[in-house]
């Protein structure tokens, strides 16, 4: 399939594998920001090709998994509300909240449904004047645009019934924050190629400079990924530390300015809580003020719901990369898709689910290669 | 109620005119409508009316003729395969096929994986009050075909009417009975170290086509339905390679990867599959590339998984392949010692990754 399997092909991977192989004078430790990118190499088994010279840690970057368990209760006890019809991305109906997931709601009777665009729910509120519509405003900059542009839409258009259930997170603070931890064993980071697709990257400049670290702006397939470790391994052993771009078939400098305006009409940074790390400074978005009729925290006072994480869920840990996946004494007992216990075990681009579905031999011998 | 009843004269007014606009002579009964109304679940005279004008013509044979409480069927041998399925695919009709079709061809396959030669089809329908009787019209055309096309009979039905909202236009429940053949008795459990796997066509084209006609997509992408009769290909293995044919399954609902997850826990072996011979028709890559769905778990309904002696597993290709629903058969793995109970995929890179059961829907991602 033409824009995907020339970023797939085996003799390109290959190679680049060789040349990372070659090139790393010792173990370099390199995280991937993004979700997607945890998914592509736990799936395509990358971890195991550079064995010996890069450890991958598989960062925070999954909007499902960072989402606050607090924010997951709001969203069940607005989707339960009779008078609401309760719009989602569908990977945040399995999340679960204190007392179950948006799926059970929708057994029990709440209405709730799967949208592409929160654009779509903006319609849904248009057709049902009568009922109030609110989307669930999850993920990182790359959702900000679309959900940004449906509450300017909605502003626009006058529809009174919709509301945004926010709880948007931004790249460079969790950086900082993983960088910031007296445990940090990041050397540099994969940053997120979508992310970067909407804000550029000039946001992390300052970053390099202050910390020392390279990060190289990647991709999503395995070629890419590829390349981008190998650019890091390179700027590592060089002795280098600057933000260099792999995914240049997508992103440039200043990133997509237009979309950039509409996020900070609509949104401005607020410290927000990240699930299984805690509250990181001006880590997320929150609508201005003058946007305030379409915050659904707002609108259905829910500041008075709060909760705290599960005990046995050792999520913080991972998402920091502290310990892999397999290291919770939860993880494949306690912890399964089926019964997750934390967030990364929910998405499919959650590190703890993406080592469950594809990767739990890595820690048992195989018959065949022991 | 005065709501419903413009809209009920509103749809007479339709029908009466549709009637009269195709030119039909024969005396229209009094009330006539173009949709089904709960009085055509009464068990009165607008039942029988439905049973007489839509289906009986169409499912027409002697055993249903006889309209008893039940159907006296004879059956060949001392041994027979009864399946049951029922079907609740929104919307009713998709590009290939409609519900009708996935009502006969569901059972019919599923008699056919365990080596039976399909005979004979129950059918019940749970009819929402409102399906137009175009719609039903169509559908009960398409399980007609369907059924001649697969050489079995509809013995016995059930029609009832429910009100609006409690059914989502219509719900078909089929049971099927097949005569077996003592020597050809595939089963799931039946997987041995060294067999070959096969698939019979390209994977992912139903559910697909599914997605794509549910509107809330906006895709428009070419592809349709593989909804079809899988027991000319099972005679075809039956033929040419016997009692090597170990396992045979259609892997509907959880796709490809499901199915043979189940078989590897049933035969307690193991299943290695190659990524690089998976045959995925592009626009399914496609749509399931933008969704971020695996196209192992979705749904298909007209290939089979066959699961033969390696010796046999070029003869069982060719013998697929002869059929026009086979001609892309292609061994994709092979059944291993190693991981009972798991499938796992060597990727194109050569690293293996397992291939689980998914825990509930396939859901869309983010980003």
């Amino acid at each position: 399939m033409k824009y995907v399997s020339e970023y797939r092909d085996p003799e390109l991977a290959r190679s680049l594998i060789d040349r990372i192989l070659a090139t790393a004078s010792r173990p370099r430790v390199l995280m991937e920001v993004c979700g997607g990118q945890t998914h592509t190499i736990v799936r395509q088994g990358l971890q195991e090709l550079l064995r010996g010279a890069v450890d991958m840690i598989h960062g925070p970057g999954c909007p499902v998994c960072v989402t606050p368990l607090e924010q997951i209760d709001r969203a069940l006890h607005l989707a339960a509300r009779p008078d609401v019809i309760f719009t989602s991305f569908g990977d945040m109906l399995r999340v679960p909240g204190s007392d179950g997931d948006l799926l059970q709601v929708r057994a029990r009777g709440g209405e709730v449904r799967v949208v592409y665009s929160p654009l779509d729910a903006l319609e849904i509120a248009r057709a049902q004047p009568d009922r109030e519509v609110v989307f669930f405003a999850v993920g990182f900059e790359t959702t900000a645009p679309a959900n940004a542009m449906a509450v300017w839409r909605a502003r626009e258009l006058g529809v009174s019934n919709f509301s945004v259930l926010v709880s948007h997170v931004t790249v460079p603070p969790a950086i900082r924050a993983i960088l910031d931890a007296p445990d940090n064993r990041v050397e540099a980071f994969l940053a997120a190629g979508h992310v970067c697709t909407v804000m550029g990257w000039k946001e992390y400049e300052p970053l390099v400079e202050e910390y020392g670290v390279p990060i190289v702006v990647t991709g999503f397939e395995s070629v890419d990924i590829l390349e981008g470790i190998y650019m890091a391994i390179r700027q590592l052993e060089e002795g280098r530390a600057e933000v260099e771009n792999q995914y240049v078939r997508s992103v440039r400098r200043a990133g997509n300015e237009p979309a950039q305006e509409l996020v900070s009409k609509v949104f401005v940074p607020v410290d927000r809580k990240w699930r299984g790390i805690g509250e990181i400074p001006q880590s997320g978005l929150g609508l201005r003020e003058e946007f305030a009729a379409f915050d659904a925290e707002k609108r259905f006072q829910l500041e008075s719901i709060r909760t705290s994480e599960p005990e046995a869920c050792m999520a913080g840990d991972v998402l920091r990369g502290r310990i892999k996946p397999f290291e919770c004494p939860a993880f494949g007992d306690e912890c399964t898709p089926e019964r997750p216990l934390g967030a990364p075990m929910v998405s499919s681009e959650g590190a703890c689910a993406a080592y469950y579905n594809y990767a739990r031999f890595q820690q048992q011998p195989s018959a065949e290669t022991a | 109620m005065s709501a419903r009843s413009d809209s009920q004269a509103r749809s007479i007014g339709k029908g009466i005119s549709r009637i009269a606009s195709a030119g039909l002579t024969c005396p229209v009964p009094a009330g006539a409508v173009d949709c089904v109304l709960l009085g055509h679940g009464s068990g009165g005279k607008l039942s029988a009316a439905l049973l007489a004008e839509r289906f009986l013509p169409r499912f027409g044979n002697d055993v249903l003729a006889q309209l008893g409480d039940a159907a006296i069927v004879e059956v060949p041998g001392d041994r027979m395969a009864v399946s049951t399925d029922s079907f609740v695919v929104s919307p009713l009709e998709f590009p290939g096929g409609n519900i009708g079709h996935l009502a006969v061809h569901g059972t019919v396959n599923d008699l056919a994986m365990m080596g039976a030669e399909p005979l004979y089809l129950s059918a019940g329908f749970i009819l929402e009050e409102g399906l137009p009787f175009d719609v039903l019209d169509r559908v009960l055309d398409s399980m007609a075909e369907a059924a001649s096309e697969a050489g079995v009979i509809v013995i016995t039905g059930d029609t009832k009417v429910v009100e609006r909202g409690k059914a989502d236009g219509m719900f078909i429940n089929t049971t099927g009975i097949g005569s077996l053949d003592s020597t050809f008795r595939p089963g799931p459990d039946r997987a041995r170290a060294g067999d070959a796997v096969i698939v019979s066509g390209p994977i992912g084209a139903h559910g697909v086509a599914i997605m794509a006609a549910r509107d809330d997509l906006g895709f428009e992408v070419e592809v349709r339905s593989d909804t079809a009769c899988l027991a000319p290909l099972v005679r075809s293995l039956r033929e040419v390679c016997g009692e090597s044919v170990h396992v045979l399954r259609d892997p509907t609902r959880g796709g490809v990867a499901s199915a043979l997850n189940e078989i590897a826990a049933s035969s307690g072996v193991g299943v290695r599959l190659d990524e690089g011979s998976l045959p995925f028709p592009d626009p399914v890559r496609a749509v399931c590339e933008i969704l971020g769905l695996d196209p192992l778990y979705v749904a298909n309904e007209g290939i089979l998984v066959a699961i033969v002696e390696e010796d046999a597993a070029d003869d069982a290709v060719t013998a697929l392949r002869s059929h026009a629903e086979g001609s892309s058969a292609v061994r994709v793995g092979t059944i291993t010692e190693d991981r009972p109970g798991f499938v796992v995929l060597t990727t194109g890179l050569g690293v293996s990754r397992i291939v689980d059961m998914l825990p509930g829907d396939q859901l869309p991602r983010i980003c």
